[in-house]
């Protein structure tokens, strides 16, 4: 159990509670708008590369106007790749047609269609990260709800995510005491590990009988009520349109191309 | 096995996305008819449990390497398939906003593979006729083995069948299922034993927690939305496969054109324009494009 990986996630909420200009966006906007953004990103043919790198403008932006630090963002990322990885790994292997050509390198399809993997990767993992990182999970899932999740859905989230660290502080207690009792052991033997984990399961559902009889004392009728989400602004609208109309926009054109194209027209 | 958003296209998984939220959607609306209002909290912390129990690992014997609890079957066993299902579902949408495990796009294939199998399968079909009422026996560590093998061999395989119908990776269909499958049946070994180590011992400590199916609807998943989820998916998994295999070579081309030389592959893949001109074009413009985007997030870093 590593602490620091849970305080990590409590950072994420903390930075949604930024006022920075991102934070501001309605969440159904920045959904919306994310989702686009990952359809559109994961749409390309499985070597283009090029075509890819406006996108990057989207998360780079939310970066700087929601004042979430890029680093930070990075580590988690990194956590995330080895799956991708070990998939894409492949690819150089099995495709070896030559597709590109940099001067005397050539470069086979395998490789190209590794880059574009990775990039993708980048780009969809960043921009979900982003998107919470920026929003915060109670105005995400109220979100969510008026956009149609089903509300059972929406409040199963909210108490996840609100338990998380409860539940997770208990199963530290637990292991934090076995290891001072003398047990430093990575792995535990099946029996302790049964009892242990029987253990934490029979104290998360004291828990939730807690939890639900502090709900009843105050008022709880089996009908849960979310917040409702305000209407859109103007700005709103704006954010929704203009990053779905460039989106939409670098899909049909290659912008990049365009640009080093243009370039290399203006210095010849 | 969850799958990243890299390796799936938007065409599986947009149909992975609508299978998957047509069962979340019915299972929302039986766990709401249900009734049983302290189910809301239970699988709140529930899913909780299932997080921090895979950070507890446990040593399988006579191998020296540990597993862990996956979770997909103790919940049914605790909460019945259709709240389970969403708890499995929120699990891995918390994964994906949070840890960055999987991601947005994958999300609907990840809540099939690792949800549907166990909740309305392994659990229905396997554990409860094999384990029956008895919570004490060998029948139960039997049960639990052979369902969570089960779950897992079905999740890997779709995991395979996704991969290989969004044709972003290269690896050639035999050698991906036989990379998954045994893999995946030593997790489910220990999947199985993990679970029936703690259903045994909650058994023995606490035998009213345990789910009891409430009679008349111990029918897997009480019926049609379940159904009808399932039919919509294999639908639209024939669908794309179809198209996906009319589009793009298939295995046989590909072992054809390996054993006779490279010139049948590159005349395959007719897609992007070889040529050094287009290629150089396309790398300055993207680090331009790239460096803009860059100086933007300056700009607007400065100004607020």
């Amino acid at each position: 159990m590593n602490a620091g990986h849970w305080l990590e996630v409590d950072r994420l909420e903390e930075l949604a509670r930024l006022e920075a200009p991102a934070q501001r966006v309605d969440a159904r906007v920045k959904a919306v708008v994310t989702l686009v953004f990952v359809v559109c990103v994961m749409s390309y043919s499985r070597y283009q590369v090029s075509a890819l790198m406006p996108f990057f403008l989207y998360p780079i932006a939310m970066l700087a106007r929601g004042r979430i630090p890029a680093g930070y963002l990075f580590r988690k990322i990194l956590m995330a790749a080895p799956f991708a990885l070990a998939v894409a790994v492949f690819n150089p292997f099995f495709d070896r047609a030559p597709m590109a050509a940099l001067g005397p390198v050539t470069i086979s399809g395998g490789w190209l269609s590794f880059a574009s993997v990775m990039l993708r990767f980048l780009l969809t993992v960043g921009a979900a990260l982003i998107l919470v990182a920026c929003t915060g999970m109670h105005r995400l899932c109220a979100g969510l709800e008026s956009l149609g999740m089903p509300r059972v859905f929406a409040v199963q989230l909210l108490f996840l995510h609100r338990y998380l660290f409860v539940v997770a502080e208990e199963g530290g207690r637990m292991t934090r005491s076995l290891e001072m009792r003398g047990a430093r052991l990575r792995a535990l033997p099946g029996r302790v590990y049964g009892s242990l984990l029987g253990h934490l399961l029979m104290r998360a559902l004291a828990r939730a009988d807690r939890v639900y009889r502090a709900m009843v004392a105050r008022g709880f009728d089996g009908e849960i009520r979310l917040l409702r989400p305000t209407s859109l602004r103007g700005s709103d609208w704006g954010f929704l349109l203009g990053w779905t109309a460039f989106f939409v926009a670098a899909r049909i054109w290659n912008l990049a191309d365009l640009l080093g194209g243009l370039l290399s027209g203006g210095v010849s | 096995m969850h799958m990243a958003d890299a390796l799936v296209s938007p065409a599986v998984g947009g149909a992975m996305w609508v299978a998957s939220a047509g069962l979340i959607a019915g299972c929302a609306g039986q766990v709401k008819r249900s009734a049983r209002e302290n189910v809301v909290p239970l699988m709140g912390v529930l899913g909780a449990f299932v997080f921090t129990a895979q950070m507890i690992n446990f040593s399988i014997p006579g191998t020296g390497s540990s597993g862990h609890l996956g979770g997909g079957l103790i919940l049914a066993v605790l909460l019945g398939p259709p709240a389970a299902f969403l708890v499995i579902a929120s699990v891995l949408t918390v994964q994906a906003l949070f840890f960055a495990d999987g991601g947005l796009l994958a999300l609907g294939c990840n809540i099939f593979n690792l949800g549907v199998y166990p909740a309305f399968i392994a659990y229905p079909f396997l554990y409860r006729p094999l384990a029956g009422d008895r919570r004490h026996s060998a029948r139960v560590w039997a049960a639990a083995v052979m369902a969570a093998v089960a779950g897992l061999q079905l999740g890997a395989f779709s995991v395979v069948l996704e991969t290989r119908a969004s044709g972003i990776s290269d690896l050639p269909f035999g050698t991906f299922v036989w990379l998954m499958q045994p893999i995946h049946l030593a997790i489910g070994l220990v999947e199985g034993l993990a679970t029936a180590a703690v259903v045994t011992f909650v058994a023995r400590a606490r035998p009213e927690s345990l789910y009891q199916s409430p009679a008349g609807s111990a029918v897997p998943g009480g019926g049609k939305p379940v159904l009808a989820g399932l039919l919509v998916a294999a639908a639209l998994m024939g669908g794309i496969l179809s198209w996906f295999a009319s589009t793009h070579p298939d295995g046989l081309e590909w072992s054809i054109a390996r054993t006779s030389g490279r010139a049948p592959v590159a005349e395959a893949k007719p897609w992007p324009a070889v040529s050094a001109e287009t290629s150089g074009t396309g790398l300055k413009g993207g680090v331009l494009t790239l460096l803009l985007a860059g100086a933007i997030g300056l700009v607007l870093r400065w100004r607020r």
